[in-house]
């Protein structure tokens, strides 16, 4: 619309357009909203982003410095937050690598084999999403708790699973496995094995055709998957939370960690050590969007979801 | 390399895809494997090629039984319809991959693949191209490359999957020659989908005429465009005019008229004439044994005039071709009779003018099975 339509006052809706004099005003597109229609959108979207996103956001830091930086340092330098730290990069470094083998591994057998009870595999990588995180730990807290025959098993043998690092592994594993998986299925489906086809007819083997052929084909939505894996696994609260047994400087993550500094009052630590937590998600943000950006068209999830 | 295919059979759940389909494919030969979609055409090929495996019956490359080795034993080069190349690789390494991948033993070191690479490109006419990347190529060029790259790994066989069809016409025309100029030059045997029956009919040494699973005809392209030995045949490689007609005493009766055509092979019963509009003969002076219509449409086709008649009592429409100079117009009866035709009566005997040539190929078919 011109200058002047949007200087003039105009009533609300659609009597706008009939009202105008015949100028270039008076059309108005089928797909687009009047001036102040528009504006009312708009202004509702990025209130709610404010209140709900930003302002939040913002607070973490305030508050993180709210005693200025050497008492944010000094937070961070604590032992038992060390120790959260190094636990939490711990439980990524064995949880991402793993759910990136076993997501390669599900999305090559779905999208590239027909097999009976595919659908039923598909079904089942969703489940993590649709369980609740406390019942996926809690699943791990019956299966290798004290009662059951796992558990006294598991012990006398020396091998601890619960209330250790075992046991925030697995939950953590189970918690983010979906995300690779579910990127690279459709991508991989919308790719087909035409390329495959081709590797193999040029006489490569398996293994070949996948290292050459598939991987490159795949690298970036796989990059994309790896990259919210991780943020996820980092992040996760519910399931670790149980499993965990909130052990300081033992089997305490992040974000584990930063609730019990904030039940203790420790306002300045328990934001400090969320400050590590936004900035990972800020970090994550921005791969991810640069990846959107560069390679869109290969990852499945700005395609297809 | 002869390819011979054996009585065989493709079921995909159940769904038959090809029919007992033998055929024997000579080495050094180009062959088009033609029919409409659903054919099967493409489902041969990749049997061939080991991409499928049939349900029943055999393959064999020269004597030996193909039909349990892998693709990779097979060692064929497989055009892909949409070229499948490989996106992350320039076109040398494209070109290069059926040798990079080979076993350590047999594989050329490195600087040959690169050697080999840029002279199967000279072959193709894009020297100079190797570190481009696919989607900086044409269609046309991929289509190139992904030659190249079959060429590259020595084939016993080439295969290619509608080599062209993704291609407009200029282009297609172009590679169309290129490629038989490629085959004349290498030598390989070489089999091709289309369903393009202008290509197979310009392009191959002989053309298989493929229909619902099964082949129809064999031949080179004056066989089955001269001599179709079915009515699918006749419908599917240029035009044709159908005609309801009657055999009785080995004449052709429409109604209660002669058509002046004789089929003395062709039991009593009804049959139905087939003839290529512009292959007719214009009766002008009355008419004692001939088709006779009225004209019912009339439209300009090049350099000629097509006429749609509307023969006998039930105004069946034929459609034959007139000289443009011809004074034929709306309501006009024009009478004619095919030069060349072919009668395929309900039984599936066959007559024409041309029919010895023609019958002694169809029982030949026959006794092969196919």
């Amino acid at each position: 619309m011109s200058v002047e339509a949007l200087s003039r006052p105009l009533p609300d809706g659609a009597a706008a357009g009939t009202l105008a004099p015949v100028s270039k005003a008076a059309f108005k597109r089928a797909t687009t909203e009047t001036t102040a229609t528009k504006a009312v959108l708009i202004g509702i979207a990025l209130l709610f982003l404010a209140l709900v996103l930003v302002l939040p956001l913002v607070a973490v830091f305030v508050e993180a410095f709210r005693k200025g930086a050497g008492e944010f340092l000094f937070a961070l330098n604590e032992p038992d937050t060390l120790a959260a730290i190094r636990l939490t990069l711990l439980v990524a470094a064995i949880a991402v690598p793993c759910n990136l083998i076993f997501g390669v591994a599900a999305a090559w057998a779905i999208a590239k084999f027909e097999f009976k009870g595919k659908a039923f595999l598909t079904t089942l990588i969703d489940l993590p999403f649709s369980v609740s995180p406390v019942i996926s730990g809690l699943v791990y807290v019956l299966l290798f708790g004290a009662g059951i025959v796992l558990g006294p098993w598991l012990k006398s043998h020396g091998i601890e699973i619960l209330f250790a690092v075992p046991g925030i592994v697995l939950a953590t594993i189970f918690v983010t496995f979906p995300f690779v998986a579910r990127e690279l299925i459709p991508l991989m489906q919308d790719q087909g094995t035409g390329d495959e086809e081709a590797a193999i007819s040029l006489g490569a083997s398996g293994w070949q055709a996948f290292w050459y052929v598939t991987l490159p084909n795949i690298k970036w939505g796989l990059l994309y998957g790896v990259l919210l894996c991780n943020a996820r696994a980092m992040g996760e609260f519910g399931a670790v939370s149980v499993v965990s047994g909130h052990i300081r400087g033992l089997t305490n993550t992040m974000p584990l960690h930063v609730e019990i500094l904030y039940n203790e009052y420790n306002f300045v630590a328990a934001f400090a050590v969320s400050t590590l937590l936004a900035a990972l998600a800020l970090v994550t943000l921005v791969l991810k969007s640069v990846l959107e950006f560069r390679y869109g068209d290969e990852i499945a999830a700005t395609a297809k979801h | 390399m002869d390819v011979s295919i054996r009585n065989v059979r493709k079921e995909f759940d159940r769904f038959p895809a090809l029919r007992d389909v033998s055929l024997d494919i000579r080495s050094g030969e180009l062959i088009a494997l033609l029919g409409p979609s659903g054919s099967g055409k493409t489902t041969l090929l990749r049997l061939i090629a080991g991409l499928e495996r049939p349900t029943e019956g055999a393959v064999f490359f020269g004597d030996e039984d193909a039909s349990h080795k892998s693709v990779q034993e097979r060692n064929v080069g497989f055009v892909f319809q949409h070229y499948a190349l490989f996106r992350y690789m320039t076109v040398a390494d494209n070109i290069g991959f059926g040798l990079k991948v080979r076993p350590g033993a047999t594989r050329p070191p490195s600087a040959e693949i690169r050697r080999r690479a840029s002279e199967l490109l000279d072959l193709v006419q894009l020297s100079g191209l190797e570190k481009r990347y696919p989607n900086q190529l044409s269609g046309g060029q991929r289509q190139r490359v992904a030659l190249a790259r079959a060429l590259a790994i020595e084939p016993k066989v080439l295969l290619l999957d509608e080599p062209f069809g993704a291609l407009d016409a200029q282009v297609r025309r172009e590679l169309r020659r290129w490629l038989r100029e490629i085959h004349d030059t290498t030598g390989h045997t070489t089999v091709f989908v289309t369903h393009d029956q202008e290509e197979a009919l310009e392009l191959a040494d002989r053309v298989v005429v493929m229909s619902q699973g099964r082949i129809e005809q064999v031949g080179t392209a004056d066989e089955v465009y001269d001599t179709p030995n079915s009515p699918f045949v006749y419908g599917f490689i240029g035009e044709s005019s159908s005609l309801p007609v009657r055999v009785e005493g080995g004449q052709l009766w429409l109604q209660d008229r002669t058509l002046g055509l004789t089929a003395e092979d062709v039991p009593d019963g009804d049959a139905t004439l087939y003839f290529r509009p512009h292959d007719v003969e214009l009766i002008t002076d009355g008419c004692g044994g001939c088709i006779a219509g009225t004209v019912a449409a009339s439209r300009r086709v090049a350099g000629t005039r097509r006429v749609e008649l509307e023969i006998g009592g039930d105004r069946h429409r034929v459609e034959i071709e007139l000289p443009i100079e011809h004074p034929a117009a709306q309501k006009n009866r024009v009478a004619f009779r095919p030069r060349r035709w072919r009668v395929f009566s309900e039984s599936g005997a066959v007559g024409g003018p041309v029919a010895s040539n023609g019958r002694v190929h169809h029982e030949e078919l026959a006794r092969t099975g196919t």
